[in-house]
């Protein structure tokens, strides 16, 4: 009997500083990879939309020397669509250009075609038309307090959003501002960053001004987030009002990344740096550790990771599937990508030397819709 | 009434049906905005190649009209005779 046919296959968009690739896989450890797309520009941000029964494919490029735009292909990569007025620019009157997108967000099932981005400036974006046209947010925009956040060393972007199953409730986290929550679909903000620490400040303890790296949600408990901060390592359970340090029991509180499971309470993932003055994984040993319990105790799992690694990992550059077991993938700033199928216990190495790595996204697509993957019987 | 040339480079090509020169009638002197804003009515993802949403040339984005580049002149107001060429070229930069 040959190999069984599957009804799943598994995308994965590597976004790096000089290109896209785009690989596919049936079993998510052999892997087919295609690319580079858009060679000589950057891919920051990647959204993969798999509403509607489509996989779309949603990239924020930028060129050094053509600026940035969005493209998206709903035939993995092999045709690529621009809106020809461009997808995100600022209005007139603001006075202001798009530098960079950070984030490519996709709502929620109950949601098609409502997609949000985070760019540089500091700014959020809506669309309603699968991200084809975005629309500025400008209770944001036009926050008091836009003239006082400040940019991170990346630059000053918002660069996640996080909206809650009944889409009232969204956070954004941006860099230098910390975390700003909306209860009103994005009308109006506050910042929520209680108990998160800006030792950088002279008040450590600052309203808003907070380098918040990454944050995520838990998904299957409303009002929980998880934030990775620049330094610090943090849990809200109500919604942001109140944060705590979960930081107790990893290598280091300094790294950029933030994941949680797609299903399971409780369960999320870093990969910690050692920092200010390395950034690199502590002591050369790359690994990342993930939470069972909500932030109380973390497994480090570096079964095939190199255990010599000297690149630090992005904030985005790493993505959960929603497959079970979920699977787990990361890229490092030497251009290596890494996949676990099984939640972070294994990791094999997909890709290797590419370039730096800014942006990885997996999804579980339809194995109709990859060219060459069995199809069930 | 002569044409107004505008010389693209290979890269950008693609973005004007493949064209390597475009032209522009023209019966007097034009500027370069406005030359770039009648490229943006054929040609807008050409267009936004070249300026962002404020209407600035991008950084890296360099266009000469006879030789000059025209930050060196008056930028976008720079004006172009008719029978002049406009040569777009991209910054030798970058890793």
């Amino acid at each position: 009997m040959g190999c069984m046919a599957t009804e799943e296959s598994y995308v994965l968009a590597i976004g790096t500083k000089k290109g896209l690739w785009l690989a596919t896989s049936q079993d998510r450890q052999a892997w087919s990879m295609s690319g580079p797309h858009f060679l000589m520009s950057e891919v920051p941000s990647i959204g993969i939309d798999t509403r509607n029964g489509r996989a779309r494919i949603m990239v924020g490029v930028r060129s050094e020397h053509w600026g940035p735009t969005v493209a998206h292909s709903d035939d993995l990569g092999a045709t690529w669509t621009e809106p020809e007025q461009g997808a995100i620019k600022f209005p007139e009157g603001t006075d202001a250009a798009v530098e960079r997108i950070w984030q490519i967000y996709p709502d929620a099932e109950s949601r098609p075609g409502v997609v949000w981005a985070g760019a540089e400036p500091i700014s959020v974006w809506k669309s309603t038309d699968g991200g084809e046209h975005f629309e500025l947010n400008r209770g944001l925009w036009d926050h008091p307090h836009r003239s006082e956040w400040g940019a991170g060393y990346g630059g000053a972007a918002a660069h996640s959003i996080v909206v809650n199953p009944s889409g009232d409730n969204v956070h954004v986290a941006m860099s230098t501002g910390g975390v700003y929550r909306s209860l009103d679909g994005g009308t109006s903000w506050e910042p929520r960053n209680k108990g998160i620490s800006a030792y950088f400040m002279p008040d450590p303890n600052p309203e808003f001004g907070q380098c918040v790296h990454k944050i995520a949600a838990d998904s299957a408990v409303e009002g929980r987030l998880y934030a990775q901060n620049h330094h610090g390592v943090y849990r809200t359970d109500d919604n942001g009002e109140n944060w705590e340090s979960i930081a107790e029991g990893l290598p280091a509180d300094f790294g950029f990344v933030m994941l949680t499971h797609p299903r399971r309470a409780g369960t999320a993932w870093v990969i910690p740096l050692k920092a200010d003055g390395e950034r690199i994984p502590p002591d050369g040993k790359l690994a990342v550790h993930r939470t069972d319990d909500a932030g109380k105790t973390w497994k480090r799992l570096d079964s095939g990771l190199p255990q010599g690694e000297y690149n630090a990992v992005l904030r985005d550059a790493a993505s959960v599937d929603s497959a079970e077991p979920a699977g787990v993938y990361f890229g490092t700033r030497g251009g290596s990508v890494y996949a676990s199928p099984d939640e972070g216990e294994h990791f094999t190495e997909v890709a290797s030397h590419l370039p730096d790595v800014l942006c990885v996204r997996a999804a579980v697509v339809s194995a109709a819709l990859v060219p060459g993957a069995p199809v069930p019987a | 009434m002569a044409d107004i040339s505008v010389v693209l480079p290979g890269v950008l090509q693609p973005l004007a049906g493949g064209q390597s020169i475009l032209t522009t009638p023209a019966d007097g002197a034009v500027t370069v905005g406005f030359l770039l804003d009648s490229l943006a009515g054929d040609y807008p993802v050409l267009a936004r190649r070249l300026r962002d949403e404020t209407g600035a040339l991008r950084r890296y984005v360099n266009i000469y009209v006879n030789g000059d580049e025209v930050r060196r002149l008056q930028g976008l107001e720079t004006e172009v005779a008719a029978g002049q060429e406009v040569v777009i070229i991209q910054s030798v930069a970058g890793g």
